[in-house]
């Protein structure tokens, strides 16, 4: 009887096809989304590597950029609909006002959470599950902020851009914003990458990733660096928000990071967690499987192939394709 | 890191209602009983006093409020033997809970093509359908420890939901009507467990949840609950004193997985409606707030934070809607300021040891009760 039940109708079908039809077009839409979960990702990745805890709460302090954003615009006099058309300098300066406003929120949004919800349980010496227990009651209290607020209904994104056919790859459109995008995010896990590696502050952080006692011993101000991480992160999950609302259909609602913090943080695992390198390789590899995925069985199931990708990478490669490394000593 | 015997006791602020367990554990068995067959007949008799505070009417009907209250308590014992004996913080306990309510509407409910069942054999049957998910999740993923495993199972969880969605079969949005309940009528006919009255749902699961307590209390005394206590306490120390953890974890996780399908098809019978609405990680996470909440690793203690997350909103409807914000909260207040919940976990085995060390020596002295929560790397270490 169950086999009958389950032989009733295919389900799920395997659609080879069209993953070879849609294959550049899945790739291009891939490494876009992608790159936006890369930097994502990489929020999660500096606080595990410094804290070893997973910033639960990282997807709101997403969201809230997300919120900015959207803000930003609706205060410019700009609302929900068909995309306005812009002379360059005013959008180029309209999209830098925006992106300002969603790193200030999200980059306030983690400080104030290590204050509020970490510092004192460091204070306490809580255990690690105490971490992640309050990261996520810190996640709720975000999230139902923002409910309460301007309740279920997600906000409809305010699209200032109009995306237009850049050029072809073999067959595959790839649009202005896809440029605007993978280039910005590259960009900006480029100037974390130097930060980390290469200034003073950076190598606080990687000596507090490493071992924290001994770093204190050296003189490191391991509070002010772990703030500075957390700050870090929230600038980045800032402009990862920008880019979101100026491509993602959904907009912006009260639940709207929790799918994508985990897929974010699938890709840091997926990486290697504690390593930035990791995230951004995470990033794309997690954006193109899903795309990919999607193709293959259809589109409902592209969220279970995140899922799925981020079990089996665990169960074989607990430490990620790159492995953790924050904490390395690197010369 | 559990102090068996400190000569010189310390006051500790993570020993609550410790006076009451004193008086407690000095009762002999007859006495205990004495004490509790009073308190289980006036449990059973609740929602036929309705007693003016504890009620919820009007507003909400008292006992379909209880139900709630049974119902959470059930789900917080099974999450219990997960998160506080074995220590394993799942995030996706809705998963079994979902597969439980699920067997339960294939079985019973006129919209599926599967055989028609009798609800009470369909009980077992989710168990143990629910037990094999518990297998077939576990083996794979209690390899891995603490945040990851975290993730993991809150990544499963998302996955039964996002199945629910897509898989045809189980009709998603639409669910399905009219689920099964067990049989009987009152003498003028009527079916005795019906979706608008609470009572007989209500002492059916006190019942199940009496049951559920005796086994589970026998699983923690012995050779099982031992192995999980040091599984919860220091995994590689119980590896290398030879206990078999990965076989016990999944024992843990198995027997947890039960006893929330077990909610799960006895929360399908009474909204006698299932669909794919109710099993989102919001509700994982409450359920996982009533453990912690109460105290992980104390039955006691989560039954009774069990019925502050359920009763709270339903009492007080004006907060129902800000009933995530305040958990979140109280999850962030306790963490900081009691990580081992309002009634801690205490070990039998330093109970038994501390009874012979007052006859002996003719005073207490300090037990830490460490829960899973405060146990590991209170030293300061590196983690």
């Amino acid at each position: 009887m169950p086999a009958l039940f389950l032989a009733q109708d295919p389900w799920i079908n395997f659609d080879v096809e069209a993953l070879g039809e849609q294959f550049w077009f899945n790739t291009v839409e891939g490494l876009s989304q992608g790159s936006i979960y890369a930097l994502i990702a990489l929020g999660y990745t500096l606080v595990y590597g410094v804290l070893k805890l997973i910033n639960f709460a990282h997807s709101e302090v997403f969201i809230y950029g997300a919120f900015a954003t959207w803000f930003t615009f609706y205060g410019l006099g700009f609302r929900p609909g068909s995309t306005p058309d812009l002379p360059i300098f005013e959008l180029v300066g309209f999209l830098l006002l925006a992106l300002i406003a969603a790193m200030l929120i999200s980059g306030g949004t983690a400080v104030i959470l290590e204050r509020v919800a970490y510092r004192p349980l460091r204070k306490h010496k809580a255990p690690r599950l105490a971490f992640l227990i309050t990261a996520i009651g810190a996640s709720f209290v975000l999230q139902q902020i923002i409910f309460i607020w301007r309740g279920g209904n997600a906000e409809q994104a305010i699209r200032l851009m109009r995306p237009e056919e850049a050029f072809q790859i073999f067959g595959a459109g790839v649009t202005n914003l896809t440029i605007i995008i993978v280039l910005s995010s590259l960009a900006l896990m480029l100037v974390a990458d130097t930060f980390i590696n290469r200034t003073r502050i950076g190598r606080g952080i990687r000596a507090v990733a490493q071992d924290p006692d001994t770093a204190t011993l050296m003189g490191v101000n391991k509070e002010r660096v772990i703030m500075l991480t957390f700050l870090v992160g929230g600038l980045l999950a800032g402009a990862a928000a920008l880019l979101y609302m100026m491509k993602i259909p959904q907009g912006a609602s009260y639940q709207g990071g929790f799918l994508l913090g985990i897929k974010a943080f699938a890709a840091a695992v997926l990486g290697g967690i504690g390593n930035i390198r990791g995230a951004l390789l995470g990033g794309l590899l997690i954006g193109l499987f899903e795309n990919y995925g999607q193709s293959l069985f259809g589109g409902e199931w592209r969220d279970i192939v995140a899922f799925v990708v981020l079990i089996l990478i665990l169960m074989f490669r607990p430490t990620g394709i790159l492995g953790e490394s924050l904490g390395k000593a690197r010369v | 890191m559990t102090t068996a015997t400190t000569t010189s006791p310390k006051p500790t602020r993570r020993s609550g209602g410790r006076p009451v367990r004193e008086w407690w554990s000095t009762l002999n068995r007859f006495q205990q009983w004495a004490v509790l067959i009073p308190v289980v007949v006036l449990i059973y008799l609740l929602p036929v006093l309705n007693p003016p505070i504890l009620t919820t009417e009007p507003g909400f009907d008292f006992s379909i409020a209880m139900f709630e209250v049974a119902r959470f308590a059930l789900i917080a014992i099974g999450l219990n033997v997960v998160v506080g004996q074995a220590g394993l913080l799942d995030l996706g306990y809705v998963g079994f809970f979902a597969i439980g309510a699920y067997v339960a509407a294939l079985f019973t409910s006129p919209d599926s093509v599967l055989a028609k069942l009798p609800f009470l054999v369909v009980l077992p049957i989710a168990m143990a359908i629910t037990m094999v998910f518990g297998v077939i999740l576990g083996t794979p993923t209690l390899r891995l420890r603490g945040d990851y495993l975290a993730i993991v199972t809150l990544g499963f969880g998302e996955i039964v939901r996002l199945l629910a969605d897509n898989i045809d079969p189980l009709r998603g949005n639409r669910g399905f009507q009219e689920v099964g309940a067990p049989p009987g009528t009152w003498s003028d006919g009527s079916a005795i467990f019906t979706n608008t009255d609470g009572k007989p749902w209500y002492w059916f699961c006190v019942t199940i949840i009496i049951v559920m307590l005796m086994l589970v209390g026998n699983l923690e005394r012995s050779r099982v609950g031992r192995a999980w206590v040091a599984i919860r306490d220091d995994e590689d120390a119980a590896q290398l004193m030879g206990v078999p953890t990965f076989r016990y974890k999944i024992w843990a996780f198995v027997i947890g997985a039960a006893i929330g399908g077990l909610a799960g098809a006895l929360y399908a019978g009474q909204l006698s409606f299932v669909n794919n609405q109710k099993f989102d990680v919001v509700t994982s996470v409450l359920f996982l707030c009533a453990v912690i909440l109460g105290g992980s690793g104390n039955k006691v203690g989560v039954v009774l934070g069990a019925f502050v997350i359920a009763y709270v909103p339903l009492r007080f409807l004006v907060i129902a809607e800000y009933k995530y914000l305040i958990f979140g909260m109280a999850l962030v207040v306790l963490m900081i300021f009691r990580p081992q919940g309002l009634l801690g976990a205490r070990q039998h085995l330093l109970a038994y040891g501390r009874k012979v060390y007052q006859r002996f020596l003719g005073r207490g002295e300090s037990v830490s009760g460490d829960s899973p929560l405060t146990g590991e790397h209170r030293n300061g270490g590196k983690p």
